[in-house]
């Protein structure tokens, strides 16, 4: 039995080059269900969450380095939040107090569940992430790290070090359906992201497919239809029109949380809700 | 350390001694309220012991299936694995069940439901336990499950004593009055889910061997001395070598009147020579105790054109799961009470619980009457909109009250203030607000709401139930009061759960003998006879009321020998602030003085009898009802179909208030378990098999769910025949809260929602035409 | 096999774990190991809150932290709630839920008390959305939250009044 607490990257890095399928833990929220349950064995353990170089954020121009084991509390809080309000919003529906505490975005990606709160925000932001090994450090897109329900691109060895992400002028909106008012887990939820200076939309969805979904269609249709040097707005026969493509973008499973229709329909809600947040006028804001 | 180390700090009754004595309608503090703010309080998930090995249950994961072949060999091999057992190895009794001993105690050649013991371990370590589990071989034959309750009846039996518990036909008044042109009638089929008592405090105790063959329990449970029965029974020994204790409760609702790891740890600790402990996992604490009965009920009501029900009939079909458990009581319970505190002179309802191989099912708070006051309450919305009535004026019109007579030819003698807890709830101004906070709205956290997204609804229900044990049950608690140098010690076996009867044996000492200096002894099975279930709104009136007579016979029994030292009449001795007055020459002795010699009074306290119900339905089965009052407002975001209660108001008719503070409790805290059915909470069963037997998918109210509840009248009309007057108060507040929220949502939607729990998809993928989606209204 | 042995520090007082098995939460080596029972065990999967606990000035819930994790720690159990350095006596919290009925079988309650008063810490005079959410970790069965969101009302009163006073 070996639990490492690695004090610096280069130590936990080094700890998984000598035991490569050691389990890498940050926050613990969701391995130590699994341990709870016997469902996965704790003998060989690297301990992230001490890691200066995992903790915290950076902003470099018009981007940000977001360390691994920040925790879901930090980012839905302060002036991070500002910065990716819709991260902030998605890390505000993880669980409870007590585990957003905990719980870390390098974790969430990590566990890359459907259902995973962040993961909407970080496809729609073309979030890249930080891979470390002893050897080597590469740098994956969302959808190629992100591989399927509960499947990631991390090699032996390797460890999540941060996210990247940039830093958008525009609205950005994160929406989640629970069945519960706290502390569930999401049966449909989607994020937005208007992007005024790149002149595009990026709408992606969360739980209604093994991995996060980007509904293309719909970002084009969007973004060819607002009216970027006017006030911004989409008009209703277009939102419509949007709201279709992205539930047709949905892939959803039928499971003890939600159907496949209530979750295809549920996404098309949260379409029209979002848009209408993040492009309405400010006389229909002041309304809402 | 030896001995069992967390036991002896559970002395409940010893905790605040130096506080004036506690009277009857003080808000007395509990006397466990200390340890359990602190930590100290021990629950039986606490329970440590130097020697103590750790149980582990293997369990079925078939819902129905053969066992061809089972093995704990392998796991006996293990390192630190003390024991392995099967039902080859239950000595006494190989079943056991309150009502009818169905429930084999490990499965023998065959399993019923998925997660039905079928061997158990004792090992050093929780996870040594695992492991072990995980090495015994079991080779099943899964077989056809029968899981359709609608089907069990014409099904091949799948239990030796058949699928049906148990069928009412009752049948009260003129039946000929069905065909009658001039009445309106309103029908609908109504489904109630599986709900979970999901207390907190998971199934959990020790065994420990008594080196001479008997065993003591220490375990979490309602009623030990029916444990204690079971556990005997299926040891093979006298009942006299298996002592229980009560061990710290964290929450039962119902979920721990049937015995589940009992005789499990018995087994172990017996065969083992070592102290053994069980603690369930949420998991296997969603497969280890019966649940709320899955209920589908099909209602016609009839009315005349003003308004009075003239006939009601209905269908009611209870899936009671695998094992008897208390199906029977549920199911008489559901029929009597199946039409609602209302005047009805003619009924025939049609009551069946059928075994199936789904999760078992027993009591659970409210016991029968939660289902089928959902149904009835749709049904009296639906007359009303039917007769084109108010429905609160619907309700008012048909309210029963003392001297009416009830569908099973009984006529209520004691208090039932229907009228009084309707219009005080529904006439009491609310205090809700539109919320201004995205949070606040349906969907809350998840901020899927804008305030336009919102329609807000509001109902009122009315709930009915009986109080007590029914039907002939020889129902009955003991209670010994021992006054000693002025020392009250109170021994009874009523098993506090949290529902607070610790400190109203402070409150009855105090009423009767003026003092607080009180101990109430652990609750066992030793040395004192049964004081019955924790559950049916009971103990109050029945352990309440054995205290309050053991209590009044030690007060007389030291008037009179004080009266006889100094030869004066008894008559003119009382006991006042602990001091015995009416002596000449002003000589008043104190409690303490005068019980140097102690005085000890047992008393065994009995509610009046009761009778079975006849083959009709018909009889004074009941002892005694209480009603309560629930208006619900809601906020719905019909689009996305998320809900969010608003507020609750109630009235509720309680005889009388013994304890304010803790009767807020119980009314909010059963309200909670309402809103949860109506919007929530549900145990899925598909095809036999639990789909969310987590916290993280069965879900129950959080604090941003549970609305506040605004408490518009406590009605206190005294019961005759009860311990100051008072009702049991526990089960009501889940009866009506239930359709309350519903009926909110109905109207904020225009939805028939004929299911509870009432889901997302049932709200936003409904067909609109309220019309079509309707139950089926013919005038 | 045991693991490495683990030294933490559990209200203020050190301790040292030596016949952990590998995987074990702080719970259970709070719970089992230590003799420290108050942290509750209702769920292990950070639904409920009954196990919650401070460990390094964080509220968490402590089915979810690896024993071996908190090596070097400085974790706060109901235990060590109490008024004084040692946990004794009651804290304005604890006082506070008796005196609203906010107990009843008690056993959310430790870790009820550990989210109220952290909360209160944070934010002196919450208001009630604020209490609601803060508290939406720690699910209670009993109460429904009544005589509990009533409790922190009373203890936020009593906390504000004796700043005043001071």
């Amino acid at each position: 039995m070996t639990a490492t607490i690695a004090r610096t990257l280069d130590e936990a890095c080094a700890a998984l080059a000598d035991r490569p399928h050691a389990v890498v833990l940050a926050g613990g929220t969701d391995l130590m269900v699994e341990a709870n349950r016997g469902g996965r064995d704790m003998e060989d353990v690297v301990v992230v969450d001490r890691i200066p170089e995992l903790r915290g954020w950076a902003q470099h121009g018009g981007s940000l380095r977001i360390g691994a084991c920040t925790t879901c509390a930090e980012i839905g809080d302060g002036e991070l939040a500002s910065l990716v309000p819709a991260l902030a919003q998605a890390a505000r529906t993880v669980g409870s107090p007590q585990i957003r505490n905990a719980a870390t975005i390098g974790g969430n990606l990590g566990t890359a569940s459907p259902a995973g709160d962040t993961l909407p925000v970080l496809a729609a932001l073309d979030a890249e992430v930080e891979v470390r090994s002893a050897s080597a450090s590469r740098m994956l897109p969302l959808h190629d790290f992100v591989i399927g329900p509960k499947a990631t691109a991390l090699e032996p060895g390797e460890l999540i070090a941060a996210v990247h992400l940039p830093v958008t002028d525009g609205p950005q909106e994160f929406l989640k359906v629970g069945v519960r008012n706290a502390m569930v887990i999401s049966v449909a939820s989607l994020a937005l992201v208007v992007d005024r200076p790149g002149r595009n939309v990026r709408i992606a969805l969360g739980s209604v497919g093994p991995v996060p979904i980007r509904a293309v269609e719909a970002e084009v249709l969007a973004a060819e239809r607002i009216d970027w040097s006017g006030n911004g707005i989409l008009d209703s026969e277009v939102v419509e029109r949007v709201c279709e493509l992205v539930a047709d973008a949905a892939r959803p499973i039928d499971d003890h949380r939600g159907t496949i229709a209530y979750r295809r329909h549920a996404v098309d809600v949260l379409a029209r809700r979002s848009l209408r947040r993040a492009l309405a006028s400010e006389e229909e804001r002041n309304g809402l | 350390m030896s001995g069992v180390d967390a036991i002896v700090d559970v002395e409940v009754g010893r905790v605040g001694m130096d506080a004036p004595a506690s009277r009857i309608g003080d808000d007395a503090p509990r006397p466990d309220g200390v340890p359990k703010v602190t930590g100290d309080f021990a629950f039986s998930s606490d329970l440590w012991h130097d020697r103590m090995l750790w149980g582990g249950t293997l369990r079925s994961p078939h819902p129905s299936a053969v066992i061809r072949h089972l093995d704990v060999g392998p796991a006996l091999a293990l390192a630190g694995v003390y024991a392995a057992l099967t039902h080859e190895d239950v000595p006494g009794s190989s079943t056991y069940g309150l009502e009818r001993a169905d429930q084999p105690v490990l499965a023998d050649g065959v399993v019923r439901y998925e997660g039905e013991p079928v061997a158990i371990v004792a090992a050093d370590h929780p996870a040594t336990a695992r492991r072990a589990l995980d090495a015994i071989v079991v080779e099943y034959e899964p077989i056809e499950a029968l899981v359709n309750s609608e089907l069990a009846e014409a099904s091949e039996p799948i239990h030796p004593d058949g699928n049906v518990f148990r069928r009412i036909h009752l049948r009260h008044g003129d039946q000929t009055v069905v065909g009658r042109s001039d009445l309106v009638s309103v029908e609908g089929i109504y489904e109630v889910g599986m709900q979970d008592q999901a207390f907190l405090g998971p199934e959990s105790g020790m065994a420990v061997p008594d080196g001479d063959g008997g065993v003591d329990l220490h375990v979490a449970t309602q009623w030990l001395h029916a444990d204690r029965d079971q556990v005997a029974a299926c040891l093979g020994l006298p009942s006299d070598r298996v002592r229980l204790s009560l061990a710290g409760v964290g929450g039962a609702f119902g979920a721990r009147e049937d015995l589940s790891l009992h005789v499990h740890l018995c087994l172990l600790a017996l065969r083992t020579g070592r102290p053994v402990k069980m603690s369930y996992s949420r998991e296997e604490s969603f497969h280890g105790h019966v649940h709320r009965h899955p209920a589908r009920m099909w209602y016609r009501h009839y009315a005349n054109s003003v308004g009075d029900l003239v006939r009601v009939e209905a269908h009611l079909l209870f899936d009671g799961g695998a094992y008897a458990s208390t199906s029977s009581a549920v199911l008489a319970n559901a029929t009597c009470f199946s039409t609602g505190p209302y005047r009805v002179p003619s009924a025939e309802v049609e009551g069946v619980a059928v075994r199936t191989n789904n999760p078992p099912c027993g009591a659970m708070r409210g016991f029968g009457a939660v289902q089928t006051c959902f149904a009835h309450e749709a049904q009296m919305d639906l007359l009303a909109d039917a007769l084109g009535m108010d429905p609160v004026a619907l309700r008012r019109r048909n309210a029963l009250a003392t001297g009416d007579v009830l569908i099973t030819g009984q006529r209520v003698t004691g208090s039932l203030p229907v009228v009084e807890v309707l219009d005080a709830c529904a006439g009491h101004p609310s205090a809700a607000v539109r919320p201004e906070e995205p949070m606040a709205r349906p969907g809350g956290a998840g901020r899927t709401a804008d305030a336009d997204h919102v329609v807000r609804g509001e109902a009122v229900a009315l709930g009915f139930k009986n109080l007590m044990f029914s039907e002939g049950f020889d129902d009955s608690s003991e209670a010994r009061c021992e006054i000693r140098d002025g020392v009250v010690t109170i021994t009874s076996a009523c098993a506090e759960v949290g529902q607070g009867f610790v400190t109203l044996v402070r409150q009855i000492v105090g009423e009767v003998l003026g003092t607080s200096e009180v101990v109430l002894e652990p609750a066992s099975t030793v040395g004192i006879g049964s004081a019955g279930s924790t559950s049916a709104s009971r103990q109050t009136w029945m352990s309440g009321g054995a205290v309050q007579l053991a209590c009044e016979a030690a007060r007389s029994d030291l008037l009179t020998r004080i009266a006889g030292d100094y030869e004066v009449p008894a008559d003119d001795l009382s006991l006042v602030d602990g001091q015995v007055t009416g002596l000449p020459d002003g000589y008043s002795p104190s409690l303490t003085e005068a019980t140097g010699e102690p005085v000890v009074a047992s008393v065994v306290h009995r509610h009046a009898p009761t009778v079975p119900l006849d083959s009709d339905g018909q009889g004074d089965a009941h002892v005694s009802f209480a009603v309560s009052a629930h208006r619900a407002i809601v906020d719905v975001d019909p689009d996305l179909g998320l809900v969010r209660v608003v507020e609750l108001t109630t009235a509720q008719d309680v005889g009388r208030i013994l304890n304010p503070r803790q009767a807020v409790g119980q009314l909010e805290g059963g309200a909670a378990q309402g809103v949860g059915l109506a919007v929530m909470e549900e145990v899925q069963v598909e095809g036999g098999r639990i789909r969310n037997a987590s916290f993280t998918d069965y879900l129950i109210p959080t604090a941003l769910d549970m609305p506040p509840v605004e408490i518009a009248a406590l009605v206190e009309q005294p019961e005759p025949g009860a311990p100051f007057g008072a009702k049991g108060i526990g089960e009501s507040p889940t009866i009506s809260s239930t359709p309350a929220v519903v009926g909110a949502i109905r109207s904020a939607t225009g939805l028939a929602l004929p299911r509870v729990p009432v889901r997302p998809e049932d709200i936003a993928l409904a067909d609109r035409d309220p019309v079509k989606s309707s139950p089926e209204v013919a005038a | 096999m045991a693991s490495e042995p683990l030294n933490l520090s559990v209200n203020g007082r050190p301790h040292r774990v030596v016949d952990a098995l590998p995987g074990e939460s702080l719970l259970f080596v709070l719970r089992e190991r230590l003799g420290l029972a108050g942290s509750k065990n209702a769920c292990e999967e950070g639904e409920c809150g009954s196990c919650t606990v401070r460990v390094d000035g964080r509220l968490v819930c402590s089915c979810l932290v690896l024993a071996a994790a908190t090596d070097g720690s400085e974790v706060t159990t109901i235990e060590g709630l109490g008024s004084d350095s040692s946990g004794a006596g009651l804290a304005d919290v604890q006082q506070a839920f008796l005196d609203a009925g906010a107990v009843q079988c008690g056993f959310c309650t430790p870790g009820l008390l550990m989210a109220v008063d952290q909360l209160l810490d944070d934010d002196p005079a919450p208001d009630d959305l604020t209490v609601r959410e803060a508290i939406s970790g720690n699910l209670c069965r009993c109460t429904g939250y009544g005589r509990i969101l009533e409790a922190v009302d009373l203890a936020a009163a009593r906390r504000g009044s004796s700043d005043d006073s001071q």
